[in-house]
């Protein structure tokens, strides 16, 4: 990123009061610079400078509206306005309607007090503690996160409770590691607490390697401090004067920010000696991840952290007892810290108020796929599945038809139809065969075949494999080898049955994580949707037309003009007929590129 | 830092930025990812004589040092193109058709995922997830971010690199 955002000037009274001046904020988010944010806010410092308006440009986080991206926010003494699907060429009007004629563009709006739009449910369904601050604050600016009661959480800590009266606080509240497998953070805290040494460590563990999950990306690019006055919390109630961010390197405006975040958390005397005047020290160093899935595996880590290759090694001990460089560890997930703050203000039974018997709280999940509003949804435990997809992303993209959720990524499970009504809760997605994992949700679509989905996921968690432990390696690689078969039509007689029983194998007794959950994408589309893997094996055909092997190519009588444009790009010659004749292709020549459809200028060309 | 020998134990002026990177690192426990993250930015990747000196100078086994460098795949071990782009292979990615946006990137640069083309322009790389679920399929330029991708509108990104 080259260009640096001005930053708003800090009055030394009243954190973040709010200039009288007009004020356009920008999403500047990995997403929202994705879909071209940079450009938009170009064109805005343009078209102030031009019509010399005098509002102040701010950046802010991903507010989780990701499919409006990008987003500008406009605050007049009206109230504050949200605009989506923003690009340059509206930013002349927004300017002169909006804050020089003060005539907000109803048609534009996606958010603002007042204003009933297709997207106002979209927020007002969810429920915000993780992601309070995202969207809303600019988060390279430590004096907002002040404004909205940042840190008192931490000096409340520090002035008057001790250590573990904080850790009763958390076990109270229920809090459970957000990272996937859900162990009660309170319990972690205090078996680390506990243990002997002296000198204990905090590891927020930032390497978000499912795919299809980015909450942690956009609670870091977002609201950074929230992160670390829960690790400074967790610190103080441990007793651990030091702290890692395990962060991957693929994620490098979140690195940057938190770069930006430490050096003010220090300059306030936030982090370093004596943090608020007080006796307890604590310091957070940045570790960048090089590109290994498996090091979200918690041993895996310290071993990356230690500068070693990442692989895990068996438990126990635990690192709580013998972690990074063999001292007592603990290490959290990012959503995990991003509640303490909010627990230690506003107490254990508010948060525990929340959720369900015993899964406490919100969860944020990160739905993606052919659903119409995909984005960032913070929901209370125990929200169903259909609310999530349904109510507040708004169903299936082009009117599609829902065939399947994916949970969790690669160690998750693909869910149909008739389980929409579950609760989302550790134990009631463990059930079903899926986990809650990290909070991906990648909703499917007729478009989309379990067999080959499940093939992606072996061949990720395959390729990801460390290679430590037998069951892993072979097995995936096995498991594997059969699914490729299967999408390409050459299954061998006992090939479904071995793999559930490979699936079975690998899962008990394999390693780490990785290993343990890598079959569960086999084992629940072989249980949700098995007729697929039937139709693939005896009918040798693919319904959603995705494994190329298995689908021919045809056109359509009633819609071929014969122009002859797919002739033209038929690599193989396979495509023959007279001008304004419909045309044919010949199946023994076609080897199935699919240029032929995708040029067709009539939509004549189909997959069966 | 005066001298940086190498294995050969000769002065090498190319190993001086990696000297400094070195001893910027000497008292860090763990240094040995952060130091060859660094040396890759400085050289672009990590070359034979660059994992010899940093053996020799921090005392560490390079057959350690190859180890790591080979079970991360951020480590590059072969020269690669000035820009470097990054398909996605996500999830979400690759239900909304990466396949077919790596594809059609291949056939524009005439190369395969992992190589780069003669003129050391651009590298094709297959990754995880870049966390950009929303604006599937995306891929990453360097350090740039492009979202809803279709082929055409990746070539035309790419014309813009050339």
């Amino acid at each position: 990123m080259s260009k640096n955002v001005k930053k708003q000037e800090a009055g030394n009274q009243g954190h973040g009061t709010r200039k009288p001046s007009a004020q356009i904020i920008i999403g500047l988010g990995t997403c929202g610079i994705a879909a071209g944010a940079w450009d938009v806010w170009t064109a805005f410092e343009k078209e102030l400078k031009k019509r010399k308006v005098k509002a102040e440009l701010k950046q802010t986080g991903c507010i989780g509206l990701c499919y409006r991206e990008v987003l500008v926010d406009v605050v007049t003494p009206r109230g504050k306005i949200a605009y989506g699907n923003v690009t340059p060429a509206m930013v002349s009007r927004i300017v002169s309607s909006h804050l020089i004629a003060d005539k907000p563009i109803e048609d534009w709006i996606v958010l603002g007090d007042g204003y009933e739009t297709s997207d106002t449910d979209f927020l007002a369904r969810q429920y915000r503690i993780v992601l309070r601050n995202c969207g809303q604050i600019d988060p390279e600016v430590i004096e907002e996160y002040l404004a909205t009661g940042g840190y008192k959480a931490l000096e409340k800590v520090l002035r008057e409770v001790p250590p573990e009266e904080v850790i009763s606080i958390i076990k109270q509240s229920g809090l459970r590691g957000r990272g996937g497998a859900g162990f009660p953070t309170g319990r972690k805290w205090e078996f680390t607490r506990r243990a002997q040494g002296d000198k204990k460590y905090i590891v927020c563990n930032a390497d978000e390697g499912d795919p299809g999950a980015f909450m942690d990306r956009s609670v870091l690019e977002g609201d950074p401090h929230s992160v670390l006055e829960g690790m400074l919390i967790a610190g103080y109630a441990i007793g651990a004067d030091e702290g890692y961010i395990y962060v991957r390197a693929e994620y490098p405006l979140a690195v940057k920010r938190l770069r930006i975040a430490i050096s003010q958390a220090r300059e306030k005397g936030f982090l370093g000696k004596s943090v608020m005047d007080t006796p307890f020290s604590f310091d957070i160093k940045i570790k960048e991840g090089a590109g290994a899935f498996v090091c979200g595996e918690e041993t895996a880590l310290i071993a990356s952290i230690e500068g070693r290759r990442g692989m895990p090694r068996l438990r126990p001990p635990y690192p709580a007892t013998s972690g990074l460089w063999g001292k007592p560890t603990c290490i959290n997930n990012v959503e995990t810290l991003a509640n303490v703050a909010w627990i230690v203000s506003n107490g254990a039974a508010e948060f525990a108020a929340i959720g369900t018997e015993k899964s406490k709280g919100t969860k944020i999940f990160a739905v993606t796929g052919k659903v119409k509003n995909s984005g960032l949804v913070e929901v209370p435990m125990g929200t169903a599945l259909r609310e999530v997809i349904f109510g507040i992303c708004g169903g299936i993209k082009d009117d599609g038809e829902f065939k399947a959720v994916q949970i969790g990524g690669p160690s998750g499970g693909c869910l149909p139809a008739e389980l929409l009504d579950i609760t989302i809760d550790y134990e009631s997605l463990t059930a079903t065969g899926a986990i809650m994992g990290s909070g991906g949700m990648v909703v499917a679509d007729q478009s989309t075949c379990m067999v080959d989905l499940a093939r992606f996921f072996l061949d990720f968690t395959q390729n990801e494999s460390c290679g430590k432990c037998v069951p892993c390696r072979l097995g995936t690689k096995r498991m594997l080898e059969m699914l490729t078969r299967i999408t390409r039509g050459r299954t061998r007689d006992d090939d479904l049955e071995l793999l559930e029983t490979l699936a079975r194998d690998v899962k008990v007794a394999s390693l780490c994580g990785l290993g343990q959950t890598a079959p569960n994408p086999v084992l629940t589309t072989l249980k949700y949707f098995g007729h697929e893997y039937d139709v693939h094996i005896k009918e040798r055909r693919c319904r959603a037309g995705v494994c190329t092997e298995l689908v021919t190519y045809a056109i359509k009588d009633n819609l071929c003009k014969g122009c002859g444009v797919c002739v033209k790009h038929c690599p193989v010659d396979a495509i023959s007929g007279a001008r304004k004749e419909v045309h044919h292709i010949d199946e023994s020549k076609c080897v199935k590129c699919g240029l032929c459809m995708e040029h067709c200028p009539f939509d004549a060309i189909n997959k069966v | 830092m005066g001298c940086i020998c190498g294995a050969r134990g000769r002065e090498n002026p190319h190993l001086s930025r990696l000297g400094e990177i070195l001893d910027k690192h000497r008292n860090d426990a763990g240094f040995l990812i952060p130091v060859l993250q660094e040396a890759q930015d400085a050289y672009g990747y990590l070359s034979e004589d660059v994992l010899e000196a940093i053996s020799t100078e921090m005392s560490v086994p390079l057959s350690q040092i190859y180890g790591v460098t080979t079970f991360y795949s951020q480590f590059r071990l072969h020269p690669h193109g000035r820009e470097i782009i990054k398909v996605c292979h996500g999830t979400a990615c690759y239900v909304s058709g990466a396949e077919g946006i790596t594809k059609g990137i291949a056939e524009e640069l005439g190369i395969k995922v992992g190589e780069t083309t003669k003129d050391r322009l651009f590298t094709l790389e297959s990754v995880a997830c870049l966390g950009c679920c929303s604006l599937a399929p995306v891929m990453m330029i360097n350090k740039e971010t492009y979202g809803r991708l279709t082929s055409d509108i990746a070539r035309g990104v790419i014309k813009k690199y050339e």
